[in-house]
C-alpha cells in the first residue's frame, strides 16, 4: 500500500513536472514578442496593471470607490518614482459585476491591453468566474474579493488575496465576541451566492463552538428589490438577527427592517456589507441605535486615529466620516476598498523584490509574493498589519466590532489577528505554474 | 409552539406571513396595475406591444430622483414638496418623450406590429443606456413624502406603501372616468373600434395615437414614482414590471381594462402570498406557467374577446 502510494506519488510529481515544463516553454513563446519590446524600451515602459472594476451592474457603487482607492494608491506610487523605476499605468475595464464578463476582461488584459498583472474585483462570482481563465493565461490576479474562494482552495495558483481577509476569517473572530455581548440564538438573513453561503457556512459553524446555534438561514436572491416578504420568517426566539446584504437594494433591506420591528427589536448584528455606500444617518435607519456592525476598517476615523489614516483618508479623498471630501452624501465604501490600496503596495514590494521587468518574471512575482509573510501597519497599510499565508494565498488582519451611537459607527472591539487564523484547506505553494 | 407552526408553511401558514404576503402583494397588485393598464391601452387602442413599457417605468423613478434632489437644492423644502412636484413633472416628461418617439418611430412604420416590436426593443436599450450614462449605475434613494408606522399584532408596516394603494386605485378610477366619460376617452374608444371610420369623421387619429402612447407611458411613470420612495431608483429596474406587465396583459386579455386590473390583483396576491410562504422564485415560477397554460387553453386571455 505504502509503496503503491509512493510510486503513485512520484508518478504525479514526474507528470506535474513534465506539465510545468511545457508550460514554461509555451508560456515563453507565447510571451516572447512582449518580453522584447520591453527589453528594448528598458525602464521607460510603463508597469500595465489590469484594474477589473465593478462600474455597472450590482456592485457598481463599490466599483466607484475601488476606482478611486486604485487611482490614489497609483499616483502615489508613481510621485514616489513607480515600481522599479517605471511608472504604473492602470488599465481599468467594467467587469458588468458579471462573472461572464469577468472573465472576457481577464482575456482583454492578457491579450490586448497585455497586462503585467490583473488586479482588483469584489463580487464573489466574479472572481470565481475569472480566476480559472486568469490560471489558464498565466497572468497573475490580485484579487480584493473577501470571499472564502481563494483560501479555500477552488482556484489556482494565479490568484492570490493578500490585501484583504476573506469571510470565513472575519465571521469566526466575530462570533465570540457576538456570543458573550449579543445573544446565543441566531438567525441568519444573507444574498443566496457564493459569498452569502461564505457566511452562512462559517458563522454557523463559528457559533456552535460558542454554544449557540443558527435557528433559522433566511438566503435573499441577490437581484432582489423588496426585503420585507422575507421578514416574517424570523423566528420570534431570535436574540441575535444577522444580516449581511449587497446589491442596489441595501437601504431598502434595512429600512423595511426598521419598520417591521420598531422598537420591539432583537440585537442586531450586521456586516458592513448592508450600509457601504449609504450614509448611516439616512432617514428610516434610526432603529439601527445602538446595533452593532463588523467592519474591516471603521468609517468614522476615531480619537486615536494614525497617521497613516489621516494620510491616507488625504490620499483617497475621504473625510473622517468616510465620505467623500467633495460632496458629504457620497458615502465610501470604506471597510473594503483599502484593500485595494494595500494590494497595489503589495505588487509594487514584488515586484521590486523580484526585480520584475516583464511578463517573463510573472512566476517570479507570485514565488516573490509567496515569501512574504507580514505586511506591517505603515503607510502602505493602513488598516493595519497583516500576516500573509503564502500556502493558501490569503491574509489575516484585524477586525472591528462598531457600534450605532448618534448615527455614526463607534469602534467598541477589535480583535486579534490570530482570532481569524483556521486550518489551511489547500497549498497552492505545490501547484505548479 | 408558534414557531413550530411557522416552520410548517404546508399545513397552517402563521398569521404573521399570511398577512405579510397579503399586504406586500396588495402593494406589488396596486402598482402593477397602474403599470401594466398602461400597456393595455397602448395595445388596445394602438395595437402595439411596447417592449419599452417597463424603461418608461424606470425613466419616472429616475425622474422622481432628478426633481426631487433639484427642489430640495433649490427650495430646501420637506420631502413631501418634491415628491409632489415629481407626481406631476415626470408623468409629464415621461409623456413627452413617449409622444415623440410615437412620432418619430412608431408613426413611420405604420405601427406595423411586428416592426413595432422591434422597434420598442430597441427603444428600451436606448433609453436604458441613456439613462446609464446620464443617470449612472447606481441606486439612489428618494425619500418618501411622509412615513408612519402601521403596527399590527405580528409587526409593524409602512403607513407609506398603504397611502400607494389607495393612490393607485384613485388613479385607476381617474383613467376609468376619462375613458368612459369624457370626450377624449370617446374619441380614444372611437379610434379603437375601427381606425379608418374614426379618420372618416374626422378624427385625428395620429393625435390620438400619440396621446395614447403617452397615456400608457405616464401610467407606468407614475406607478414609478409611487414605488421609488420604497425601492429607489436604478437604470436597470424597468426589466421586472416589464415581465410582469405583460404577465398581468396576457392573462387579462389584451385591450381588456377590467381583465388588466383582475389579472394584477390575482398575480399581485399571489406573487406577495406565494413568495412569503415559500419563495420568491416559485412565485415568478408559477405566474409565468399559468402564462403559459392560459396561452394554451386561453389565447384571448380571461377577459378578452375572441379576435374576429
Amino acid at each position: 500500500m505504502a509503496a503503491d502510494e509512493t510510486t503513485r506519488e512520484t508518478d504525479r510529481r514526474t507528470l506535474l513536472k513534465g506539465a510545468a515544463a511545457i508550460g514554461a516553454v509555451a508560456a515563453g513563446a507565447q510571451l516572447l514578442p512582449g518580453a522584447a519590446r520591453y527589453a528594448q524600451a528598458q525602464s521607460s515602459a510603463p508597469i500595465k496593471i489590469g484594474f477589473q472594476v465593478h462600474r455597472t451592474g450590482i456592485g457598481a457603487a463599490y466599483g466607484r470607490w475601488y476606482d478611486r482607492t486604485t487611482k490614489a494608491a497609483a499616483k502615489l506610487i508613481n510621485d514616489n518614482g513607480g515600481i522599479n523605476g517605471r511608472p504604473v499605468e492602470i488599465v481599468a475595464e467594467d467587469d458588468g459585476t458579471d462573472p461572464k464578463r469577468g472573465a472576457e476582461v481577464i482575456e482583454k488584459f492578457a491579450n490586448k491591453h497585455e497586462c503585467d498583472v490583473a488586479f482588483g474585483t469584489l463580487f464573489s462570482h466574479v472572481v470565481i468566474g475569472s480566476a480559472p481563465r486568469a490560471g489558464e493565461l498565466k497572468l497573475p490576479y490580485f484579487v480584493v474579493s473577501e470571499g472564502h474562494h481563494v483560501a479555500s482552495g477552488m482556484l489556482n495558483r494565479y490568484t492570490l488575496q493578500p490585501g484583504i481577509t476573506d469571510v470565513k476569517s472575519q465571521v469566526q473572530s466575530m462570533a465570540p465576541w457576538v456570543a458573550d455581548n449579543l445573544g446565543k440564538k441566531v438567525t441568519m438573513i444573507y444574498p443566496d451566492f457564493a459569498f452569502g453561503h461564505d457566511h452562512r457556512d462559517y458563522f454557523s459553524e463559528a457559533i456552535e463552538r460558542q454554544g449557540g446555534n443558527v435557528i433559522a438561514k433566511i438566503a435573499v436572491p441577490p437581484r432582489e428589490t423588496s426585503f420585507f416578504k422575507y421578514l416574517p420568517k424570523i423566528p420570534k426566539d431570535t436574540e441575535v438577527l444577522y444580516h449581511v446584504m449587497v446589491g442596489p437594494g441595501v437601504l431598502t433591506f434595512v429600512k423595511e427592517m426598521g419598520e417591521y420591528f420598531g422598537d420591539d427589536r432583537p440585537e442586531i448584528f450586521g456586516f458592513i456589507d448592508s450600509l457601504e455606500a449609504v450614509d448611516i444617518a439616512s432617514p428610516g435607519l434610526e432603529f439601527l441605535e445602538g446595533s452593532h456592525f463588523w467592519e474591516g476598517y471603521p468609517r468614522y476615523a476615531g480619537p486615536n486615529q494614525s497617521e497613516h489614516d489621516k494620510f491616507y483618508r488625504a490620499a483617497v479623498g475621504v473625510d473622517n466620516n468616510g465620505a467623500s471630501l467633495s460632496d458629504p452624501k457620497d458615502i465610501s465604501t470604506f471597510a473594503h476598498m483599502f484593500g485595494c490600496w494595500e494590494t497595489l503596495h503589495i505588487l509594487k514590494a514584488g515586484m521590486e523584490a523580484a526585480d520584475y521587468k516583464g511578463p517573463k518574471d510573472r512566476q517570479a512575482l507570485i514565488e516573490t509574493v509567496e515569501n512574504m509573510d507580514v505586511f506591517p501597519e505603515s503607510q502602505a497599510h493602513p488598516q493595519g498589519s497583516k500576516l500573509f499565508n503564502a500556502r493558501t494565498h490569503q491574509a489575516f488582519a484585524h477586525q472591528h466590532i462598531s457600534r450605532v451611537e448618534g448615527g455614526k459607527l463607534v469602534p467598541v472591539h477589535k480583535t486579534s489577528i490570530f482570532d481569524t487564523y483556521y486550518e489551511d484547506e489547500v497549498d497552492y505553494t505545490k501547484m505548479s505554474f | 409552539m408558534e414557531d413550530l407552526i411557522a416552520l410548517l408553511p404546508f399545513d397552517l401558514p402563521h398569521p404573521a406571513l399570511l398577512l405579510a404576503g397579503v399586504l406586500e402583494g396588495t402593494v406589488l397588485a396596486a402598482v402593477l396595475a397602474l403599470t401594466a393598464l398602461g400597456l393595455s391601452i397602448v395595445f388596445g387602442i394602438m395595437r402595439v406591444v411596447n417592449v419599452a413599457h417597463g424603461e418608461f417605468y424606470m425613466l419616472g423613478a429616475v425622474l422622481a430622483w432628478f426633481v426631487t434632489t433639484w427642489v430640495a437644492a433649490v427650495t430646501g423644502g420637506p420631502p413631501w414638496l418634491g415628491f409632489a412636484v415629481a407626481l406631476v413633472v415626470a408623468p409629464l416628461v415621461v409623456g413627452v418623450i413617449a409622444a415623440a418617439t410615437d412620432w418619430l418611430v412608431l408613426k413611420r412604420l405604420n405601427y406595423d406590429p411586428e416592426a413595432t416590436i422591434v422597434a420598442t426593443i430597441g427603444i428600451l436599450y436606448i433609453i436604458q443606456q441613456l439613462a446609464l450614462t446620464f443617470y449612472g449605475p447606481y441606486a439612489r434613494p428618494v425619500e418618501a413624502p411622509f412615513d408612519f408606522r402601521v403596527a399590527t399584532p405580528y409587526f409593524g408596516y409602512s403607513g407609506y406603501k398603504l397611502v400607494v394603494v389607495g393612490a393607485a386605485i384613485a388613479l385607476m378610477l381617474v383613467v376609468w372616468l376619462v375613458l368612459t366619460r369624457t370626450r377624449i376617452g370617446l374619441v380614444m374608444r372611437a379610434t379603437q373600434y375601427d381606425r379608418e371610420t374614426a379618420q372618416a369623421f374626422g378624427i385625428p387619429v395620429d393625435k390620438v395615437y400619440a396621446g395614447v402612447f403617452a397615456l400608457g407611458a405616464g401610467l407606468a411613470a407614475i406607478g414609478a414614482v409611487l414605488i421609488v420612495p420604497i425601492r429607489q431608483a436604478d437604470y436597470l429596474m424597468g426589466g421586472d414590471p416589464l415581465l410582469l406587465s405583460f404577465i398581468v396583459v396576457i392573462l387579462g386579455g389584451l385591450g381588456s381594462l377590467r381583465g388588466t386590473l383582475v389579472a394584477a390583483l390575482f398575480i399581485g396576491l399571489s406573487d406577495g402570498i406565494i413568495s412569503t410562504l415559500y419563495d420568491a422564485t416559485l412565485a415568478k415560477i408559477l405566474a409565468t406557467l399559468l402564462v403559459a397554460m392560459v396561452l394554451v387553453f386561453r389565447p384571448q386571455g380571461l377577459f378578452g374577446a375572441r379576435a374576429a
